[in-house]
């Protein structure tokens, strides 16, 4: 966890504010360093919408006017790949059966190397389309609105599964590894999942012991959940190192990346799982019996592992925030074709304003979340480094739309809904590991929060370094700043957003300013209050991030509805509608959950909370007496 | 003898969009619509490329008459397997009153410029369903033709077209150069894969104008106003036969 540091001259600033305890002597306990980076000195960061909101400033830059980083040739030639990647699923995949059959056939799986579906991103100088971020998203729309489960394989296979190896591999690596994996001759696997280390990536136990001649590593573990493990042959395959410090005979150890080819023997996997939903998606655990790998199959340097792990992760996350996209589109498609023509109580479904609510939060829900979705990848093609936090925004915002616009599309088709043929079901039971799997939506939400909070701590920093003033001049200096600036942390335009929105959208624009604003104060409050504690306080982390994840999707919506009108499109005013619409919605959650960060109602509340769960933990279920007594 | 064959590839509104006539009732409505290949035409390609992987053919170039964005029409042919493509480009609104006749014209001159011995195109085209411009290249050209063609065979300096017509197939015998159009069960024309789309992009495009060729491609025809089909009346239900009867008779029809 990242810790924050706190100068002694921000007590003065707020002696005249109510805000937790003040004194002086009490602040002058320094905290400890930040890890992370001098944001001055990273250009990305303050140029990020999702960081700029947690000092309360408003950073146009990366998401205004709504980012556009393909030129006409990277669109025309994902347009033209449209047609027969969808031509796959539609006339060469037959999903609903292989959910039953709970296999993806050969048939399928040579469609897809046809079609050329196994290195969209690679580069081509190894047989791939290195498809840019945005023009793989296209496509991966279309996987998202078909078949989660051949989603679930492509992604496994090239997201994360070798592209540890295009991303950090060297030369040789590379021109061994890559070819038949682009060519789907070999399929990829990532392997870091283990019993008993999840989203704590770090506590893995498969470890690799660098043999006696110094030629292999000797690997032993025990993987699970591994997406495509009974189909790969090519694996990126995580385990610690141990390692003596310099000079201490205290052994250490560090996470390392191998690539792990079948072929070296004492590779096994188990059965394939049965799962709720994305059933022909191969899952098993996959077992290292010592495996001798060659340290030429070290990806990166030994002790690396851990960042090349996060890295992947990160570079692949934006495809599920589009990948929502696609199926939202083709949900709402399915509820507003049974609407327009069931007649119940003599009147078509439409017509009743229950209905007309749910298609109604479906509309906005997918513009939102392809608004988010694109404005991720267009950044990332941009140019731009530091895009997790909007990455995983968009992972959130995604997974947990699709989940709701699922769950309203079978209420809307009734019965029928929760009927197999209807095939609303099966992408019901396919959606739900979205919230889980690539970076569980509980931890990207703290991930969200604390990166964050480290920025605002980090900025705070540096304004301290920036004045450098002994301490008795601070005073004037302090004074001239108030009247420069609204936020004491830097100058914050406030008409930013406004200037940057349509005027159709003015009202919408001051109303997400202002909760940017708010944002910021409720941080430093926070941040006076709680110091580095914060990175425990889990009720409130939450909510921060809710809050973060509603305003910088107010952000791009804003955005995107400003440039189709800006462009006058003939959707331009639809899009307004929905844009200010989420607005307005967005607005009352963010106050919500912020007044419930500082709040003493939601404060006692929470410990509420906690007391109960307390209680529930000691009983080992419900705590409360029977209504009957027995 | 190695073929040298020219494919006409016409950009249309893709056959599953639902089409919509414009209020003005000028046309139909083609902005944001979902354009692609005209089916037939895809057909056509397909069994050019085929020839050329028999080896029967040499080179297959596509040609396709219309605004900029006909080069989409065409990076689809060339992702398909054909070698070139010609652009000639007709911008808005002029393309929407190009017809069969000007087309045949463009055809024809490309022909001999190409120096071609074979020319496939689709037997009609989804959005006028004219069904006029193989038959006008081949009258140009003074060659022969071979129409709603679900078979043909290269036998040396012929062709064997077999033909679907109403009564059913029709056999016949072409001499080279000829001019062929496609019918549905020509073949089943191929997918083009995203690797063969990444290809295609280092195919070359040659852009012409009518005016390069020197044909006049005014229409000779005047739209006067294009309208939706009536709305289908819904029927009724009777109860019985004397009241089928009553109906009948009410309505003038015994």
């Amino acid at each position: 966890m990242s810790k924050l540091r706190f100068a002694i001259n921000l007590t003065k600033r707020y002696n005249g504010i109510k805000c937790g305890q003040q004194g002086l002597g009490r602040q002058l306990a320094r905290r400890c360093m930040s890890n992370g980076p001098a944001a001055a000195a990273n250009r990305d960061m303050d140029n990020s919408f999702a960081l700029g909101v947690f000092c309360g400033r408003v950073h146009t830059r990366n998401l205004f006017p709504y980012p556009d980083a393909l030129d006409d040739d990277a669109k025309d030639t994902v347009k033209l790949m449209i047609d027969p990647f969808e031509k796959f699923f539609t006339e060469m995949h037959d999903a609903a059966q292989c959910d039953i059959d709970e296999v993806i056939p050969e048939s399928s799986m040579e469609g897809l190397r046809q079609v050329g579906g196994f290195g969209l991103q690679a580069p081509q100088q190894y047989g791939g389309l290195e498809l840019k971020n945005t023009q793989f998203a296209r496509l991966i729309e279309i996987v998202g609105a078909n078949d989660i489960s051949i989603g679930t394989l492509l992604a496994a296979h090239q997201s994360i599964g070798y592209k540890g190896i295009t991303l950090f591999g060297n030369e040789k690596q590379k021109q061994k590894y890559l070819p038949p994996l682009i060519s789907g001759e070999k399929i990829g696997a990532f392997c870091l999942t283990e019993p008993t280390s999840g989203s704590d990536a770090n506590s893995i136990r498969s470890k690799a012991i660098l043999s006696d001649d110094g030629k292999h590593y000797i690997l032993n573990g025990n993987k699970i959940w591994i997406s495509n493990g009974g189909l790969a042959d090519t694996m990126t395959v995580f385990a610690q190192v141990p390692f003596k410090k310099e000079g201490s005979d205290q052994v250490s150890q560090k996470v390392t990346a191998f690539i792990v080819e079948r072929a070296f023997g004492g590779v096994t996997n188990g059965p394939p799982e049965k799962k709720m939903g994305i059933k022909a998606s191969n899952t098993t655990e996959v077992f290292f019996d010592n495996v001798k790998v060659p340290v030429e199959n070290v990806i990166g340097n030994v002790g690396e592992g851990f960042k090349i792990a996060m890295n992947i992760l990160n570079n692949g996350r934006f495809a599920m925030g589009v990948g929502m996209a696609g199926v939202i589109r083709m949900l709402t498609a399915i509820a507003i074709q049974h609407a327009n023509n069931r007649v119940q109580f003599n009147d078509k479904l439409i017509n009743y304003q229950s209905i007309q609510e749910k298609i109604a939060q479906m509309a906005i829900s997918h513009y939102a979340v392809e608004s988010v979705g694109y404005s991720v990848c267009n950044i990332m093609d941009s140019g731009v480094k530091e895009f997790q936090v909007e990455a995983a925004i968009s992972k959130i915002f995604g997974s947990e739309s699709a989940w709701k616009v699922c769950d309203e599309t079978l209420q809307i088709l009734g019965g029928m809904g929760f009927m197999r043929a209807a095939k609303v079901e099966r992408f019901m039971r396919d959606l739900r590991i979205n919230r889980i799997f690539e970076g569980t939506n509980d931890i990207l939400r703290l991930f969200i929060a604390l990166n964050g909070i480290q920025y605002a701590g980090n900025n705070m920093k540096e304004l301290q370094k920036a004045l450098k003033e002994p301490m008795s001049n601070f005073g004037t200096l302090w004074d001239q700043s108030v009247k420069r600036s609204k936020r004491f942390i830097g100058l914050s335009n406030t008409n930013a957003l406004l200037e940057a929105t349509a005027p159709q959208l003015s009202d919408s624009a001051n109303k997400v300013t202002k909760r940017i604003e708010e944002f910021g104060a409720t941080i430093e409050k926070l941040l006076l209050k709680h110091g580095r504690n914060i990175a425990d306080k889990q009720f409130l982390l939450t909510r921060l991030a809710d809050a973060a994840i509603d305003i910088y999707t107010m952000g791009a919506v804003l955005s995107r509805a400003t440039k189709a009108t800006n462009e006058k499109l003939p959707t331009a005013e639809h899009e307004q509608l929905l844009a200010a619409t989420f607005v307005d919605e967005a607005y009352e959650r963010v106050e919500r959950n912020l007044s419930a960060t500082v709040n003493k109602p939601n404060l006692d509340r929470f410990s509420a909370y906690s007391s109960i769960a307390g209680e529930i933990s000691q009983n080992e279920g419900i705590a409360s007496t029977r209504p009957l007594r027995f | 003898m190695a073929l040298r064959v020219l494919v006409g590839c016409k950009r249309v509104i893709d056959y599953a969009v639902k089409v919509r006539v414009k209020p003005d009732k000028t046309g139909v409505v083609t902005d944001g619509v979902k354009h692609s290949i005209n089916p037939f035409d895809e057909i056509a390609i397909e069994e050019a490329v085929r020839l050329k992987e028999k080896k029967i053919a040499s080179e297959v170039v596509a040609i396709s008459c219309g605004p900029k964005q006909c080069q989409e029409t065409l990076r689809t042919a060339l992702a398909m397997g054909a070698d070139r493509a010609i652009h000639v480009e007709i911008p808005e609104p002029q393309s929407n009153t190009l017809e069969p006749l000007g087309v045949a014209k463009i055809f024809s001159k490309l022909a001999k410029e190409e120096d071609v011995n074979l020319i496939i195109v689709g037997k009609q085209a989804i959005d006028d369903d004219c069904n006029q411009t193989g038959q006008l290249t081949a009258a140009l050209l003074d060659w022969p033709q071979g129409t709603f063609a679900s078979e043909i065979t290269v036998e040396g300096e012929h062709m064997k077209v077999i033909r679907e017509i109403d009564g059913g197939l029709e056999t016949i015998k072409v001499k080279m150069p000829a001019v062929i159009s496609a019918d549905l069960r020509l073949n089943e024309p191929r997918y083009a894969t995203l690797p063969n789309i990444m290809k295609a992009k280092k195919k070359k495009i040659d852009v012409k104008t009518p005016a390069d060729l020197g044909i006049d491609i005014s229409p000779r025809t005047e739209i006067l106003s294009v309208e939706d089909p009536p709305v289908r009346q819904a029927g009724s239900k009777v109860e019985d036969v004397s009241e089928l009867v009553g109906k009948l008779k009410s309505h003038g029809f015994i």
